[in-house]
């Protein structure tokens, strides 16, 4: 992830003295936009946490009592709980399928390469348009899912499945599913066709059975692969918005309030942006912890190869 | 009497269809909802409200889904137009400026560069979704608020980490003694960059503007913030009107217009580009 290896490419000495400058000149506009739109927003969450700020008027200092609030706010507490279970539950139930999918096109053969841009097509769609397209199917009298089983008879009648919470989860970890399985598939694909064959060859010469060398061969070989599966599936949850937003509102009783939603209702619907700033520097703290877990779990995959 | 020769290719065949038998119905799974949405919205208006039983027009292809949408907003146009110029002006910001940047951290030597490259790749261990707030009191301040233009500006800067590694990469790919030869023939900076080592690097090019094009012709949560006022909505944001409906109603057929035009643009780029794709998933997923 560092500059290294970049080295062997410098320039020659005789240049040095010019590039010192011009190097400078072709990342300035790269620099620019970081600085900008990234760097001081980040430090600009952190002072405007230390406020009380609202919309409109002057802003007030108030020390680290945002922070303090936070303990006391069940609603907060409720968001960061519900986006742990959605984080642990979608993260599992991604797996499931998309491991299984893995392995199903691994091998090359007739059609395979078709099956993988087929399972792959839902991820490059928008995560709002894939909640929009799932808002309607899982309706109760318009959609196709409820009317479907009820045709089917399986049902007496539609269920209307984004009423109750279970239901309504359930409708979200489905459609997460099937929009992100074809991504995890791909990533776990690559690490797949990293297992050299004759090691899975010896291992069935030697009689270890299909799990058996799943289990003591694969999964070991994938670690690492697992491991930034698994980050980029658990980042990308904790930081779920979309879905909620537009599947259910919120939820049945506001139970499906996630962590950057609860941020964008403190932000940007009650205009506490001290406050809501104060919840974005804890969440920025949960990433950037997780971040470091995972350069942490990809250098121990590296030591061991 | 059949001899194990023949068991076994009968053994074979069984194996074959059983596989493909699955990856059919895998197939269903992850295509059925698309389909099922395009042929929807294609009914006449009196039949979007019902269930797509069965999804297709029952009664003759109609646009009434495609009228209705038109009417909310500012259009369906305007909206589409919004979202096309935010989604190209990513592609062309962020290629123009990953292209120098990558060039310039693969072929110069300047102070802290090492540490300006960590800076810029280590922006993605923070969320955007955690900087909204200052986000939107800077683009004020810019006066680029609600602005398509100061939306672009958030959505390059997001791109950037993966663009730069990825040009900087590109750049190291191509071999010192070219550009030395160039510059013998005279051409200099900027023009070497552009005559002769963009044909090079581009098919980094074409993966840095695919992943730019999808995700700022999808993004939802910054557009929905950054953006105020109705004319400048993208089309997420617009359809999130489509989706509280009118008076209590939703008009379900304006959902599944808005799903088409919104999916149609990805699935051609993806289905196009798909080899510049899979490369740009290959770098992150071996990076």
């Amino acid at each position: 992830m560092t500059g290294s290896g970049s080295e062997i490419l410098l320039p020659r000495r005789r240049r040095r003295r010019r590039s010192n400058w011009r190097g400078l000149v072709y990342i300035a506009p790269a620099m620019a936009l970081v600085i900008v739109f990234f760097i001081m927003p980040v430090l600009f969450t952190g002072w405007m946490s230390l406020h009380n700020w609202p919309l409109m008027g002057a802003s007030r200092w108030i020390g680290f009592n945002n922070y303090f609030r936070m303990a006391n706010d069940t609603r907060f507490m409720s968001a960061l709980s519900f986006t742990a279970y959605y984080t642990v539950i979608v993260t599992i139930a991604i797996f499931a399928i998309a491991f299984p999918l893995a392995i199903f096109v691994e091998k090359e053969r007739q059609f395979v390469g078709a099956y993988r841009t087929i399972i792959f097509l839902p991820v490059v769609v928008g995560l709002a348009t894939a909640s929009l397209l799932w808002v309607w199917l899982a309706n109760v009298d318009s959609g196709f899912i409820g009317p479907a089983l009820k045709a089917l008879g399986l049902v007496e009648k539609s269920p209307n499945l984004l009423a109750t919470f279970d239901t309504a989860f359930l409708t979200i970890v489905v459609m997460v599913v099937w929009k992100i399985a074809g991504f995890t598939m791909i990533i776990l694909l690559t690490g797949l066709q990293a297992i050299p064959s004759e090691l899975t060859e010896a291992a069935r010469i030697d009689g270890a059975g299909r799990w058996q060398r799943f289990r003591h061969l694969t999964l070991p070989l994938m670690r690492k692969t697992i491991a930034l599966a698994l980050i980029v599936s658990v980042t990308g949850s904790i930081l779920a918005f979309d879905q909620f937003y537009i599947m259910t509102a919120g939820g049945p009783q506001n139970k499906m309030i996630s962590v950057v939603y609860y941020i964008f209702n403190q932000s940007f619907v009650s205009f506490n942006l001290g406050y809501g700033a104060a919840l974005s520097i804890v969440l920025l703290a949960i990433l950037v912890a997780i971040s470091i877990v995972q350069l942490w779990l990809l250098r121990v995959g590296e030591e061991r190869p | 009497m059949t001899t194990s020769k023949e068991r076994r290719a009968r053994k074979a065949v069984r194996t074959k269809s059983a596989y493909h038998l699955t990856g059919i119905a895998i197939s269903i799974f992850f295509l059925a909802p698309f389909v099922i949405t395009l042929l929807s919205s294609f009914r006449h208006g009196t039949e979007a409200s019902l269930p797509p039983l069965p999804p297709w027009p029952t009664s003759g292809v109609s646009i009434d889904s495609y009228a209705l949408l038109d009417t909310f907003g500012a259009g369906i146009w305007r909206h589409m137009i919004n979202s096309l110029f935010v989604s190209v002006a990513t592609v062309v910001l962020t290629v123009a400026v990953s292209l120098l940047a990558g060039y310039g951290f693969s072929r110069y030597r300047f102070p802290l560069k090492n540490a300006l490259f960590v800076l810029i790749i280590a922006t993605l261990m923070i969320p955007f979704q955690s900087i909204l707030t200052p986000l939107f009191i800077i683009l004020a301040k810019l006066g680029l608020n609600n602005s398509l233009l100061g939306l672009t500006l958030v959505y390059v800067t997001l791109q950037l980490p993966f663009s730069v590694f990825m040009m900087r990469n590109a750049f190291d790919a191509v071999p010192k003694e070219i550009e030395e030869a160039a510059r013998i023939d005279g051409a200099r900076d900027l023009r070497l960059l552009v005559r002769v080592l963009l044909p090079l690097v581009l098919p980094g090019v074409a993966t840095v503007a695919i992943f730019a094009f999808l995700n700022a012709w999808n993004e939802f949560l910054a557009a929905l913030v950054l953006l105020s006022s109705n004319e400048k909505y993208t089309l997420p944001v617009l359809m999130t009107a489509v989706r509280a409906g009118r008076l209590g109603a939703i008009n379900w057929g304006a959902v599944q217009a808005g799903v088409v035009v919104m999916t149609i643009p990805c699935l051609i780029v993806f289905l196009l580009l798909q080899r510049y794709y899979m490369r740009g998933l290959m770098a992150g997923a071996v990076k």
